[in-house]
């Protein structure tokens, strides 16, 4: 599947985090003085030792929290249905089907579902559970609830879609599988991402940016560019490439917790 | 053919577990109904020798017999009774839904309104009702009508602090998507806290059918004195003091059916609501 990205220095911006600084309860800085900008068609990482506030980072792009200082900006403002969100668990309402799950975004904007019917069956398509489309949550596997999950982020085809550490909980099989799928939907779909993650060769397979965060305070330590093109299938995971990106993460990854420390 | 053999002989003792396996669920299938039929078929004709053979006086205690003939024989009156008490139980659970909804509601909106005026209820809640329905019936002249009050206070308690417990423990991911997407508070509330609130909701109404059957009965025991009470509860009262006792064991009867159906009909009620999804209702596979 070929997808028209631009080459990545010469992408439109998306939005941008400038001088960002959050402090909890008044002495605890979760962030500080944090710049990124995230352009469209970016995959981008955040990876970082437990505490260097990529989490935190991902909540105030989400809109869940202000910054106590600095700005984010989307580039034109932002709209309706720009942003979807995965969570580490598949936060599925479990009183829900499957395809009701699917709707809730459409449905909170006041779209019933024979509106949305086809957005929804097809996304279901996309990540292969159509035929469980009538299932309730408990009846399927980890790896398919965060499937429905994804489909719920991306039925409105949103701009931009933030994944806090989606498949840290699933086993590898289903991870790598996840893996595959992911970057074959979001070329489907279209969108930016950005993909919070402690898993140094989870966020060189996945990404073209990884920003690299030091913890107390939190904050960008390192970006590095994985050039490598997509459509990046299994014989990428054993590439001579694909072990030099990785090690070169892994050598930042380190620098940021010997800064912590 | 050994490896047949072996094969045979591994499938042989699958099927000897499986079989035992199953054959116990039919047993237990069938017990679960026979046995307490039995029992009670049992401790009927136990009853019935002891009173026959020592021979208790009926003013003592009745024979089964006796309890059964007063039932055919008192129908006219008991039968009345039973839907007088039945609407009173009725109308109590109902008003008691209703009323404990909406404060539990009220209560998630405004965390205010909860601080206000939640001690009130517990206070509503740990003075006896006995102590309480001498009271209503001095202040509000119509019998049913406080009689009604009475069992509403007993009944509305554990739906009130189940369903406020329930919409309070929705996921706080579901929570922050809500947020995301821009839900209104309306949207909210129906979308994320009721159904998140259902199962704690319907277990308060389990306990709150036989809590509104018991301040039936207290009320129709302390109100019903004043003459207007003509409730099973009543019936039983006077039957006692005429030491008429097959009609108060008949009486009694009459309550505990109540009551079984009451919970039963609950039971039903919380298993269709649930059984699609909730873990209560799941069966280990």
């Amino acid at each position: 599947m070929t997808v028209n990205r631009a080459p990545l220095r010469e992408r439109p911006e998306l939005l941008k985090m400038s001088h960002i600084e959050k402090t909890f309860r008044g002495d605890v800085v979760a962030l500080k003085d944090m710049n990124l900008t995230v352009n469209q068609g970016d995959f981008i990482s955040l990876l970082g030792p437990s505490g260097c506030g990529k989490s935190t980072a991902l909540r105030l792009v989400a809109g869940l929290m202000r910054p106590t200082n600095g700005v984010i900006e989307w580039s034109g403002g932002q709209g309706e249905g720009d942003l979807g969100v995965v969570f580490q668990e598949p936060t599925l309402m479990p009183w829900a089907k499957v395809k009701d799950n699917v709707w809730l975004p459409y449905r909170l904007r006041g779209k019933s579902y024979f509106e949305v019917k086809d957005e929804v069956l097809q996304t279901l398509k996309l990540v292969g559970l159509e035929r469980f489309q009538n299932a309730y949550p408990r009846e399927l596997s980890g790896g398919m609830k965060m499937r429905v999950a994804i489909a719920r982020a991306m039925v409105t085809k949103p701009r931009l879609i933030l994944m806090d550490e989606p498949f840290a909980a699933l086993d590898e099989i289903s991870r790598h599988k996840l893996n595959n799928d992911l970057l074959a939907l979001r070329d489907a779909v279209g969108c930016t991402v950005i993909f919070v993650t402690h898993s140094v060769f989870e966020s060189v397979f996945l990404s073209d940016r990884i920003v690299v965060m030091a913890a107390r305070p939190g904050r960008v330590i390192r970006e590095l560019n994985v050039e490598a093109p997509y459509p990046r299938t299994e014989e990428f995971r054993t590439s001579a490439d694909y072990a030099a990106f990785a090690r070169e993460a892994s050598d930042a990854l380190h620098q940021a917790m010997e800064v912590a420390v | 053919m050994s490896r047949e053999n072996a094969q045979m002989v591994e499938d042989k003792s699958v099927d000897i577990e499986e079989e035992n396996i199953a054959r116990k669920e039919r047993l237990f299938a069938i017990a679960r109904w026979t046995l307490p039929s039995l029992m009670m078929v049992l401790f009927i004709c136990g009853w019935q020798a002891y009173v026959t053979i020592a021979q208790v006086p009926h003013y003592i205690l009745p024979s089964p017999l006796l309890i059964a003939k007063t039932l055919v024989a008192d129908w006219s009156l008991l039968w009345p009774a039973m839907l007088m008490t039945g609407r009173l139980t009725v109308l109590a659970l109902l008003f008691a839904v209703i009323g404990g909804l909406a404060i539990a509601v009220s209560f998630t909106q405004s965390k205010l309104v909860e601080m206000a005026m939640f001690p009130y209820a517990v206070i509503l809640q740990v003075t006896p009702v006995v102590a309480i329905a001498p009271l209503l019936q001095v202040y509000v002249d119509n019998a049913f009508v406080a009689a009604l009050l009475c069992a509403w206070i007993v009944a509305f308690f554990p739906i009130l602090s189940n369903t406020t417990i329930g919409l309070k423990s929705t996921d706080h991911n579901l929570e922050d998507l809500f947020t995301i997407y821009g839900a209104t508070r309306w949207q909210r509330l129906r979308y994320l806290s009721a159904p998140s609130a259902l199962p704690y909701f319907l277990g308060g109404l389990k306990i709150a059918g036989g809590l509104a059957l018991i301040g039936a009965v207290v009320a129709e025991f302390v109100i019903g004195r004043a003459g207007t009470g003509l409730g099973l509860a009543s019936t039983l009262l006077e039957a006692s003091y005429r030491f008429n006792f097959g009609r108060l064991y008949a009486a009694l009867i009459l309550i505990s059916v109540m009551g079984v159906a009451i919970f039963g009909l609950m039971s039903l009620i919380s298993h269709l609501c649930l059984y699609r999804w909730h873990e209560s209702a799941l069966k280990r596979e």
